[in-house]
């Protein structure tokens, strides 16, 4: 019981750090992003080779996949991205599915197609007993820096000149710029680090989510769902909507197996009737 | 009762700030009414409360004697409260022959007729070609595409989609903004050669073509009726010189 | 001139049963192709309501021609026609869901709906045989008298005669005034409100026609090939149905027959080589498109006819 809980918050805090540049794309940049989980599986095969294949040490890979993943976003953003901001969503769409197709394929191409198996270090393996039960050392460690990552940010917004200059673009781009903000870099720079993020929650998540070529289109649904439940402009509200997520979503595999995937799609498509506009608060 | 469409206590906020504040003004049948007011008065919210694009926070629009507060935009339309937007609603990829033939179907009922095709539908077609001929398009004009059309033009079209409802109620928000001195005052003599017992609530900020064409004048500021009265007396009447008049000698409208 | 080129085109349709004799259950797979396209851009392409769980209608249609065929009715028109009225109606229960919110919800619905009904139809193995497929179709001569053979000739008639009348319905459609309406929504649908058209309607009207056009694609692709696989509900179909818009040409239900022809020609040729070559491909291909612009193929052709 308190296992299956754990482990819910745990990859529902993945889940946040994997969303939340998602959320400010398409709450900011008013884009839609399909191709979002796509740097979340970029970041899981850094780690992988890393740690795998170049013998790294863990901690040393996971800066490694956030800068990797950073700097692929900064350069797709500048070269395409960039070009798309006001077109149709239509486009928009079929262009990030387009990404995730040939995400998918570079993958499958260099790595195959198996699901890759991490070998953690011995001080993040096996389980710990803290009085309460035996808890798995590794979901500890992820509550912990998925907690600071959550924090950090919830800080660097509130302040930060970057943060009050985001909040600002986020109410409303046009004022924005009146006010001699540099809109089009500060798109760049946030969407480089949500990619960052998304590449620093796949390397997390290869143990608890799993990494295959097909992880993009898995978790788009999820991450989808935490955007349309959290809103844009708060860090806490798609935090908490990514808890619960992964709380619900572990129950129901534990408990309901012969259900599947049927929940979260139900919940997500009950969610976005109910919070139609959740992730549209704001339009022009 | 004869007001063709009047309101009550009207309010519409926007998070804390009232745009339209506690209106309640009557429009009576075959007026010639202006709308005047500085930019930012709330007169296109209140345009946009009267035909339903936006919901009120508080108030009624009643129409004819019917409280339509509660219906959509196309209801409203369908009961002749016809409105023309400040900045064009076109259809940008189709002629404005197709836009103004898909307003006379719709009026005519025959907007979702699946069973036969549209070249047999030539009275309405002969129909929008005739008013938008009335309105000065050339046969070129009237076929090309109508985001390749100027911008005086396009201004017409979003009257001719008007016109081609034969509204009961006709809103015209701004419809000579940007259009060039000569053609602004051709588009509002186009509209006053309506018929008689249409009611007309125009917005304009060029104070000639106001005096020019309105019977009576209302004045909005911060989103509140000001003053009303006939043009002599709205001239001559002091808070309004002072609010609007005065100000607009100065700065011309934006 | 325009009448001729249609004349030829359909000519060339119906004359390749004898210029490619040896592929004729792949022109099948054309036709089909063809027919989901279409249905697709008389709402993307001529109503713009963007979906991304098209998908769901073909399968609906695939599983109920081939379900009524597993459970003994195998008669191949009425088994057709059920399976399009129900993907129609599934279209028509779920409109007021997508056209509820805004256009990112909507979206996000289509995509939503489409993955539970996958799920759905994984789950439901009594019905549907899960994940192994929906064996054991067996479908009656058509008319009674022509039998499905191994060569595809009467699948290929079969399928090339439901599109040519599907077609032409559609074709029939948009040159009415409800056609005209869907494209007034498409270019303005606030100004189409401020005319006096109940917008959802309209929307929910074309949904429901090109869900059931969707389903009649499906339930022919089950008739056909007498078999049903969790395929026919995949995100895969939706993005390829987009796809094929793009390559033909949206809002121009030739340009999605095109696109459905070149894109099914193209994953045909490029079949030998491995999987993952092919879906980098598509995904190229969509990048590119998106980059250009629109119009695709059809467009192509009316610039150089110009
Ligand atoms: N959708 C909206 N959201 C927030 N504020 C709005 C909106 N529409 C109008 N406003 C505000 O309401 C006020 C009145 O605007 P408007 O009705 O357009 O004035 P006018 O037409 O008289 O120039 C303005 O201050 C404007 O910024
Ligand atoms: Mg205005």
């Amino acid at each position: 019981m308190l296992t299956i809980l754990l482990d819910g918050i745990a990859s529902g805090m993945l889940l946040f750090v994997l969303a939340c540049g998602l959320s400010v794309t398409m709450g900011l940049m008013n884009f839609v992003n399909l191709a979002h989980g796509a740097f979340g599986m970029a970041g899981g095969y850094v780690l992988v080779v890393l740690l795998q294949r170049w013998g790294w040490p863990f901690l040393a890979c996971l800066p490694a996949a956030f800068l990797a993943t950073a700097l692929l976003g900064l350069l797709l953003e500048r070269t395409l991205y960039a070009r798309l901001y006001r077109r149709e969503h239509l486009d928009q769409v079929l262009f990030s599915i387009g990404l995730v197709f040939m995400a998918g394929a570079t993958a499958d191409w260099l790595m195959g197609a198996q699901q890759q198996i991490i070998q953690l270090p011995a001080w993040l393996s096996g389980r710990v007993d803290l009085g309460i039960g035996e808890l798995g050392r590794y979901r500890i460690f992820l509550i912990l820096v998925c907690a600071g990552i959550v924090a950090g940010l919830q800080l660097g917004l509130l302040r930060t000149r970057f943060g009050a200059q985001l909040r600002a673009a986020v109410d409303d781009a046009t004022v924005a710029r009146g006010l001699g903000i540099p809109v089009p870099r500060l798109f760049a720079i946030t969407f480089a680090l949500g990619s960052g993020l998304a590449g620093l929650g796949g390397a997390l998540g290869v143990e608890v989510l799993g990494l295959d070529p097909t992880f993009p289109l898995k978790y788009l649904v999820y991450m989808l769902i935490v955007v349309a439940v959290g809103g844009a402009n708060t860090i806490l509200g798609p935090a908490l909507a990514a808890l619960l997520l992964g709380v619900v979503d572990v129950a129901g595999k534990y408990w309901l197996p012969q259900l599947g995937a049927f929940i979260i799609y139900t919940a997500m498509v009950a969610l976005l009737l109910l919070r139609p506009h959740g992730l549209l608060a704001k339009q022009a | 009762m004869n007001a063709a469409l009047e309101t009550r206590g009207l309010t519409r906020h926007f998070g804390g700030f009232t745009a339209v504040d506690d209106v309640s003004f009557s429009l009576p049948a075959g007026a010639r009414q202006a709308l005047i007011g500085p930019n930012g008065a709330g007169k296109t919210t209140l345009v946009n409360l009267l035909s339903g694009a936006l919901p009120a926070s508080a108030g009624q629009v009643v129409l004819g004697g019917e409280d339509v507060s509660a219906l959509p935009m196309h209801l409203r339309v369908q009961r002749g409260l016809v409105r023309t937007f400040q900045i064009s609603q076109l259809f940008a990829e189709l002629s404005p022959l197709e836009s103004v033939t898909l307003a006379v179907l719709q009026r005519a009922g025959r907007g979702a007729v699946w069973w036969r095709p549209l070249r047999r539908h030539r009275a309405e077609q002969d129909e929008a070609a005739a008013l938008l001929a009335r309105l000065r398009f050339s046969d070129a004009e009237a076929t090309a595409r109508t985001d390749l059309l100027p911008y005086g033009k396009r201004r017409m079209l979003e009257i001719a989609l008007a016109l081609a409802l034969k509204p009961r109620v006709l809103l015209l928000d701004e419809p000579a903004a940007g259009v060039p001195p000569g053609e602004s005052r051709e588009v509002l003599d186009t509209v006053a050669a309506l018929p008689r017992d249409v009611a007309i609530l125009l917005i304009e900020h060029d104070m000639d073509l106001v005096f020019r064409f309105a019977e009576r004048i209302t004045v909005l500021a911060l989103g509140a009726v000001l003053a009303e009265g006939t043009p002599a007396g709205i001239q001559r009447h002091p808070a309004v010189r002072e609010a609007y008049l005065g100000e607009m000698a100065h700065a011309p409208a934006a | 001139m325009r009448y001729a080129a249609e004349v030829a085109l359909w000519l060339l349709a119906l004359g390749s049963y004898w210029l490619f004799p040896d592929y004729l259950g792949l022109l099948a797979q054309v036709w089909i192709a063809a027919l989901f396209a279409v249905s697709l851009d008389l709402l993307v392409g001529y109503a713009g309501v963007v979906t991304l769980g098209h998908a769901a209608f073909f399968g609906l249609g695939a599983y109920v021609a081939g379900i009524l065929a597993v459970q003994g009715w195998g008669e191949p028109f009425s088994g057709l026609l059920l399976a399009g009225l129900a993907a129609a109606l599934l279209g028509l229960l779920t409109a007021p869901l997508v056209l509820r919110g805004g256009e990112l919800a909507g979206l996000m619905v289509t995509l939503g709906l489409a993955l539970m009904l996958y799920e759905a139809a994984n789950k439901a193995a009594f019905l549907t045989g899960g994940a192994d497929g929906l064996q054991g179709v067996e479908i009656w001569p058509l008319f009674g008298r022509f039998r499905f053979d191994l060569y595809g000739r009467i699948a290929f008639l079969y399928a090339l005669g439901v599109l040519f009348l599907c077609f032409m319905a559609l074709r029939f459609l948009v040159a009415t005034p409800f056609g005209l309406a869907l494209r007034g929504i498409r270019g303005n649908a606030l100004r189409m409100a401020a005319i006096g058209t109940p917008v959802r309607r309209r929307l929910m009207a074309a949904y429901a026609v090109s869900a059931g056009v969707a389903g009649l694609a499906g339930a022919l692709l089950a008739q056909t090939a007498q078999f049903v696989s969790l395929d026919v509900l995949a995100f895969h179909r939706s993005a390829e149905g987009l796809l094929m818009l793009l390559i033909g040409g949206l809002g121009a239900l030739y340009g999605a027959v095109l696109g459905a022809a070149a894109f099914t020609v193209a994953h045909h040729l490029l079949a030998e080589m491995t999987p993952q070559f092919w879906e980098f491909w598509i995904g190229a291909a969509l990048v590119m498109l998106v980059m250009l612009g629109r119009g695709g193929m059809l467009g192509l052709l009316r610039r150089l006819g110009r």
